[in-house]
């Protein structure tokens, strides 16, 4: 096995969207995910010198977003009082007869796990998407996350449609056929 | 260009809302007696309603490019 080098000005292509979908399911704050996510490049940077080579760039990168998002949640927690769950009998007047045994979570919800799966279910797009060559994820990113109209795409990129619609049609195919292997 | 290529690239456009309704009558067309097609339409469909409910993000162009070139300075 060849060891993994790091290469620090490709990390924002690459991994950014990755990062951020991983930071914005566990914050679920876009402007938290964002900081953390650049806080996680500098800190990478900074301590790229540690770097073995045991691990791809993806790996080490998200075990330090790791880290940060834990130190996120210690920061907001340190201060006193905000961890306190406060629960009042009732909190609002009109709701007569709203017992603590109406509030506990129904058993038959399957709510929650619907969420969970949504979050697994992008980050497991995300991570085929990040498998794509670089082109076509720029492409299926804009056509399909941002809703960017074909032509604007074409204007950006200097290529014909017929051009973006094999791209397209590649970058689909290949993750329909790496979500068949990771997440069915 | 065959007809399964094209009904692959009618496929793709409608999944983006993008075909034209004589397209999408081809398509259909072809889709009845073409079981490869059916599939993968089928397959792609998933694949557009799966993109859908993971309410996929990116970060933007500019925030890109902000936080590549603070990266360079740091550099």
């Amino acid at each position: 096995m060849t060891a993994h080098q790091l290469n620090p000005n490709l990390w924002v292509d690459a991994y950014a969207d990755y990062l951020f979908n991983y930071a914005i399911s566990r914050v679920s704050d876009a402007e938290v995910a964002k900081d953390l996510v650049q806080e996680t490049f500098f800190a990478g940077l900074k301590s790229a010198k540690n770097f073995k080579g045991d691990a791809a760039e993806r790996t080490w990168l998200i075990a330090i977003l790791k880290r940060k998002v834990i130190d996120h949640y210690r920061k907001s927690n340190s201060t006193k009082g905000k961890a306190e769950v406060r629960m009042s009998y009732s909190a609002n007047s009109s709701a007569d007869g709203d017992w603590l045994e109406e509030r506990i979570a129904d058993p038959f919800s399957t709510q929650e796990n619907s969420t969970l799966e949504n979050k697994e279910l992008g980050l497991a797009i995300q991570s085929c998407i990040s498998k794509l060559p670089l082109k076509q994820a720029q492409v299926f990113k804009m056509k399909t996350i941002q809703g960017v109209s074909t032509e604007d795409i074409c204007n950006e990129l200097g290529i014909n449609p017929s051009n973006l619609w094999v791209m397209i049609h590649r970058a689909r195919t290949s993750l329909m056929s790496c979500l068949n292997k990771n997440w069915f | 260009m065959n007809s399964c290529d094209k009904a692959a690239t009618i496929c793709d456009k409608a999944q983006y809302g993008e075909a034209t309704l004589i397209e999408k009558i081809k398509l259909r067309f072809h889709l009845l007696i073409c079981k490869t097609c059916a599939t993968h339409s089928q397959k792609n469909t998933k694949l557009t309603s799966l993109c859908q409910k993971a309410n996929l993000r990116v970060l933007s162009d500019q925030e890109k490019s902000k936080i590549k070139q603070e990266l360079q300075n740091k550099l």
